[in-house]
């Protein structure tokens, strides 16, 4: 082999190594406010920005923050479960104020990291304590009673099915998502007591949130057997979901942010996990020197969790079951409704 | 019992074989021509990503198609060349391809979209009725495009092997290279072209995963290139074999979540999404000693 053809070689293997550990940087310009030097990072889940959902949310919040109180955030994208600590890691060393995963897949990298680095503040979305229940003093554990929220929605699609058929489709099989799958079940059949609730998983390994070629042959598959609704809390998994509904003449529930623009027309209505909210509120007590570790749960009292029933989006639901569906929402805020969540 | 033969699980079982079926005839070029091909991954994630990107920049789904199937081309062509002309060892130059198409395309979303991990949505091809009847499926199916391409593809494979003048030369360059080119054959460019031609099809696959999806996302081939090469394996390099394996690997997912909606999360749920890769394993485990490799795959003319 000629010189230069192995220097090329080389040097093409070297950039295919590089690339690979390179993980996707962004920095935020820097902001001005009087909250300026507050530095916050960011860690997506699987998914990612630009996922339409769960990640979007998220990075709504931190994006507020930003704007709002001028702190300087920084995001990161693994592309894989060996970066995620990395990435954590990566933020605490460089001294930020506050790192934030993102999903409960970060549950056991928080509690490593943050006990490498006790004076820094943490957040985990969705964390998940372990089996003794203890959350480390310095992590804010930020939980969502998304059955309520699915609740809601499975009482739009009971209310509006018209084959008496709906569907769920959840991304990894874990009791996470059992909750969102618990309280659909229990929504659809609070206001349609005889419809049935097709079921199904993408996966059991993380990358089952992000299939879309599975999800559309799950979604295929339940619209055939009858469904004419499908709801989903699976990532961009879902996004096949919706291709599979719009294909079918079927409609799709979105999941965590309003997914309406995912597939317009098809997206009668999201389940609304106010992720944003949750960041921004973290990073505010940080910012203002108050931030307090432990468990911090939002449900549909706090506002945390609803589905979208208002503006364009929504106008495919009737306004009956608008008003049906508010007076169930003030009942689960009222503590009269007790929604199971497995 | 009645949803598991149907026109819905033919027309899913098309549908989700397309992409393996492609890239397993890809791999039967590639091999048969004599040049070890695990880079089948690395083509379906390139192709997947060009595809989109394009078809964004230009609005257009037949200009996205047509520069998917050139950049797997190409991609395959920059393996050929590392191997024939570099001398790098064909499984070594695979994994370095391979780790620069999942980290490529990461960082070329990143760079285009402002998002490592999915491109905003493209319009691609709609052809065919909506509607939940099978026949609608089957329909919208049969009316794709990419698909349609795909078929063509895998049909012709096993004709331009057995009888053209091109496959000829390929089988004679992968059994006996050196015998091949004594004969005035002139091998490495044999095996370009063979690979030229392994990397468009392969790139039909990659293309319809992302056009299915109406658009890309990071890793979306989710290892269905090294799912083909196993087929390639058992089929004993035989492309109309290879294609069977995939359509059955096709037909046991498809009925693997037909299961596990009747099912209704019982107990064998867990069990039944198994079902494909248990039935891999199985055909491996049957068919391992019977399959025999091109006897020049790996070996030089020189």
């Amino acid at each position: 082999m000629s010189l230069p053809l192995r220097r090329a070689v080389v040097a093409t293997f070297l950039l295919a190594g590089l690339t690979a550990l390179l993980p996707a940087r962004h920095e935020e310009p820097s902001g001005k406010g009087a909250y300026a030097r507050v530095r916050v990072g960011l860690v997506f889940d699987v998914g990612g920005r630009g996922d339409k959902s769960f990640n979007d949310a998220a990075f709504e919040g931190i994006s507020r923050a930003a704007r709002e109180l001028g702190v300087t955030t920084e995001v990161l994208e693994p592309s894989g479960a060996e970066d995620r600590e990395a990435a954590m890691r990566l933020f605490a060393a460089r001294g930020f104020d506050l790192v934030i995963g993102v999903g409960f897949i970060f549950s056991s990298d928080v509690n490593v990291v943050s006990a490498a680095f006790p004076k820094t503040n943490f957040a985990c979305i969705d964390y998940s304590p372990r089996p003794d229940g203890v959350i480390p003093p310095n992590v804010a554990a930020l939980a969502f009673r998304e059955e309520e929220g699915s609740f809601l929605v499975g009482a739009v699609a009971g209310l509006m099915t018209k084959t008496g058929h709906v569907g769920f489709v959840g991304g990894m099989d874990i009791p996470l998502i059992h909750k969102f799958e618990a309280g659909y079940r229990a929504g659809v059949h609070e206001v349609c007591p005889t419809c049935a609730v097709h079921v199904a998983y993408a996966g059991s390994t993380p990358e089952a949130f992000r299939d879309p070629v599975k999800g559309k042959a799950l979604a295929v598959s339940q619209i055939s057997a009858g469904a004419d609704i499908v709801y989903h809390a699976a990532g961009t998994t879902g996004h096949g979901v919706f291709e599979a509904a719009r294909d079918m003449g079927a409609k799709g529930i979105g999941v965590d942010s309003d997914q309406y623009d995912e597939m317009p027309g098809t997206v009668i209505t999201s389940m609304i996990k106010r992720g944003d909210v949750a960041v921004f509120d973290t990073i505010v007590s940080v910012a203002k020197g108050e931030f307090k570790g432990g468990l911090r749960s939002f449900g549909v009292a706090e506002d945390g969790v609803g589905y979208l029933s208002e503006g364009p989006h929504a106008a495919a639901i009737p306004a009956a079951v608008k008003a049906r569906v508010a007076e169930l929402s003030a009942r689960i805020a009222r503590g009269e409704i007790k929604i199971p969540a497995r | 019992m009645s949803s598991i033969f149907s026109l819905t699980m033919v027309a899913e079982t098309l549908r989700i074989a397309v992409p393996y079926a492609c890239a397993a005839v890809a791999g039967v070029w590639a091999e048969r021509s004599g040049i070890i091909q695990i880079g089948l991954e690395g083509i379906l994630l390139t192709s997947a990503f060009v595809s989109v990107a394009v078809a964004v920049a230009s609005g257009s789904a037949v200009l996205g198609l047509v520069a998917g199937v050139a950049a797997g081309a190409a991609f395959s062509l920059f393996h050929a060349v590392l191997v024939e002309r570099a001398r790098i060892d064909a499984v070594v130059s695979g994994i370095a391809l391979n780790l620069l198409a999942f980290a490529g395309t990461r960082m070329s979303l990143r760079g285009l979209f402002g998002s490592a991990s999915n491109s905003p949505s493209i319009e691609a091809f709609r052809f065919g009725p909506t509607g939940s009847r099978g026949v609608d499926l089957l329909a919208r199916v049969l009316l794709d495009p990419v698909t349609i391409l795909a078929v063509l593809a895998t049909a012709a494979t096993p004709f331009l092997l057995a009888r053209t003048r091109l496959g000829l030369r390929t089988r004679a360059a992968g059994e006996n290279p050196a015998a091949a080119a004594m004969s005035g054959v002139n091998v490495p460019r044999v095996r370009y072209t063979a690979l030229l031609i392994s990397g468009a099809i392969c790139a039909l696959g990659g293309v319809h995963l992302a056009f299915d999806q109406h658009r890309f996302e990071s890793g979306m081939s989710n290892g269905r290139g090294f799912i083909a090469l196993a087929a390639v394996v058992v089929s004993g390099w035989r492309a109309e074999r290879a294609v069977l394996a995939c359509l059955a690997f096709g037909a046991l997912e498809a009925l693997q979540i037909v299961l596990q909606d009747q099912a209704n999360r019982s107990a064998g749920a867990d069990l039944i999404q198994l079902l494909p890769y248990v039935a891999t394993l199985l055909v491996l485990g049957f068919a391992a000693g019977r399959a025999a490799a091109p006897r020049g795959l790996g070996k030089h003319a020189d």
